[in-house]
């Protein structure tokens, strides 16, 4: 239904307030504005508004060559950068047919795996501080600093590291990078109960979100709502699995399902996330070999060839995807990034409906919305 | 391709008008854009394989014609397929729906509305969703913004 339609059936002038949530709105973690209409406190519809940072990327990209684009999918998800970065770069190293070292490929994926650990963390700090637990956001901030020391330790930026580059890496990790990560994964291990103390077993905490947002599996597979959130729900989407990239094929784990659809369901396939990255990195890092430098041969300009490439990998929200058409040129003819976010906003309206405006927020909240990568 | 002769067979069937060809990663199947509708609906609703996941929704313009490009997948089974069609017209570029489909084509079809220009019919809510209503249509390949420099000169 449009807009004004929806209004027309549902309004009622003399009984219904329309409130807008946002783009200040601490819940909305960024820009976003949910026009929300309240009978009482019950939600009978949300619109969300977005574009309010929309940058315009697909069309700088246009004017950009490949080694230039990298930074600029840093600053879509900027809190799984190093994922967004590797998405283009396996699509131009595929394009070319350029083989990867082993090493570059294990150095990768271990990135992947503290950013999204990093990434969880922040969730799971600003979800309970969104649900009033203040104490999360201590925790988790806390943690979360030692993957971010990892990362200052060996590229010099703590957020938005650039560090991929189509053929390889920008240069070599720091000499102390696997005992580090070591020391973090036996950190975090022992961590982890406390945070189920403080939020997973909480009983306060399970009166907000179980139950809450119920968004079942065809629901999500029509919305196109991947990642923790679309796993929630039982649809299998992880794309690590389903169409592996980099070294993922030689990695033994787990995909976490879960079948429930609501919010504590989202949140529990984020903390055993946590758990199976953490198994994840200790194979990686027991695994990378040594020696085998960190970059494939390259040349200087980057022109690929004329054909269009889709590659798509597992950002820390969901399937992000990036299709090139290239003409034979340094830049590409059109770059396209599908980011996760994007699909996983819109199923918000519906899961608001008949809920109350606390819920609101726990169902924002549990399905973890970066807003940049919405609005690209 | 060989390895999936089912999907093969049913579009040989069912989409007689569509020419399949094999792209660098995935099939790519090419239909008229009057018969894009039928074309996404015989696939969605494909009882052993149905492509009920819509990745990616996006067009391209080539100057001569706009070309949308359907990223589709198989959830059973993690097959991909990639639907095409042209549109040849570009003052007036209007295409189907596939919105009642997925419902996420809703939203990435008013995307592909807000810097394209392309209308889509039978959209139930197509209004621009980044831009205000004056902007212009920043992904065409004409688009000149004096204001904003978002093009460098190559």
């Amino acid at each position: 239904m449009s807009e004004e339609a929806v209004k027309k059936i549902i309004l009622k002038e003399d009984e219904d307030y329309i409130v807008n949530m946002g783009p200040q709105h601490p819940s909305t973690h960024g820009v976003l504005r949910m026009e929300v209409c309240l009978n009482g406190e019950t939600v009978k519809y949300m619109i969300p508004h977005i574009g309010y940072i929309h940058r315009g990327m697909e069309k700088m990209a246009e004017s950009n060559t490949y080694k230039q684009i990298i930074h600029l999918t840093d600053r879509m998800d900027y809190l799984s950068a190093h994922i967004n970065n590797e998405a283009v770069c396996l699509a131009v190293e595929n394009a070319l047919g350029v083989e990867v070292p082993e090493r570059v490929q294990y150095i990768r994926a271990i990135l992947d795996e503290l950013t999204r650990i990093a990434s969880h963390h922040l969730w799971w700090s600003a979800f309970g501080m969104d649900l009033g637990a203040l104490t999360t956001f201590f925790y988790g901030m806390r943690d979360r600093e030692k993957i971010l020391a990892i990362f200052e330790e060996s590229f010099g930026s703590r957020l938005l590291h650039s560090f991929n580059t189509p053929g390889g890496l920008m240069h070599d990790v720091h000499p102390d990078f696997r005992k580090h990560t070591l020391e973090f994964v036996k950190y975090f291990r022992k961590k982890l109960p406390d945070y189920k103390n403080l939020l997973t077993d909480n009983v306060i905490f399970h009166n907000r979100t179980i139950g809450i947002g119920v968004m079942d599996k065809e629901m999500a597979v029509n919305y196109g709502v991947t990642g923790p959130s679309g796993r929630g729900s039982g649809f299998s989407c992880d794309i690590r699995k389903t169409a592996p990239y980099g070294i993922y094929d030689k990695v033994e784990f787990n995909e976490i399902l879960y079948s429930e659809g609501d919010s504590f369901a989202r949140y529990k396939v984020r903390m055993d996330e946590m758990e199976e990255s953490l198994n994840i990195l200790e194979q990686l890092v027991e695994n990378m070999p040594e020696e085998g430098g960190f970059t494939a041969k390259m040349k200087p300009v980057v022109k690929l060839p004329e054909g269009e490439y889709f590659q798509r990998v597992e950002a820390a929200r969901g399937e992000f995807a990036v299709f090139i058409v290239s003409k034979g040129e340094k830049y590409p003819y059109r770059i396209k990034f599908r980011s996760p976010n994007f699909s996983n906003l819109f199923v918000l309206s519906q899961l608001a409906i008949g809920g109350i405006i606390a819920d609101l927020v726990a169902i924002t909240g549990s399905l973890d919305l970066v807003i940049p990568d919405i609005d690209r | 391709m060989g390895k999936n002769n089912k999907l093969l067979e049913f579009i040989a069937n069912s989409i007689p008008y569509g020419t399949l060809i094999q792209g660098f990663q995935y099939p790519e199947l090419t239909v008229p854009s009057g018969k894009l509708h039928d074309a996404a609906g015989a696939l969605k609703n494909f009882k052993e394989q149905p492509f009920d996941y819509l990745v990616s929704l996006t067009a391209v313009d080539h100057l001569e014609k706009f070309t949308m490009v359907y990223h589709l997948e198989s959830t059973p089974t993690h097959t991909m397929i990639v639907l095409k069609a042209d549109l040849a017209n570009r003052d007036k570029t209007r295409i189907d729906t596939v919105s009642d489909l997925w419902v996420a084509a809703e939203f990435h079809e008013r995307e592909v509305f807000d810097l394209f220009g392309i209308h889509f019919n039978n959209h139930p809510d197509m209004r621009r969703l980044f831009l205000e209503d004056d902007y212009g249509y920043p992904l065409r390949k004409d688009f000149k913004d004096d204001v904003n420099i978002i093009e460098y000169s190559n």
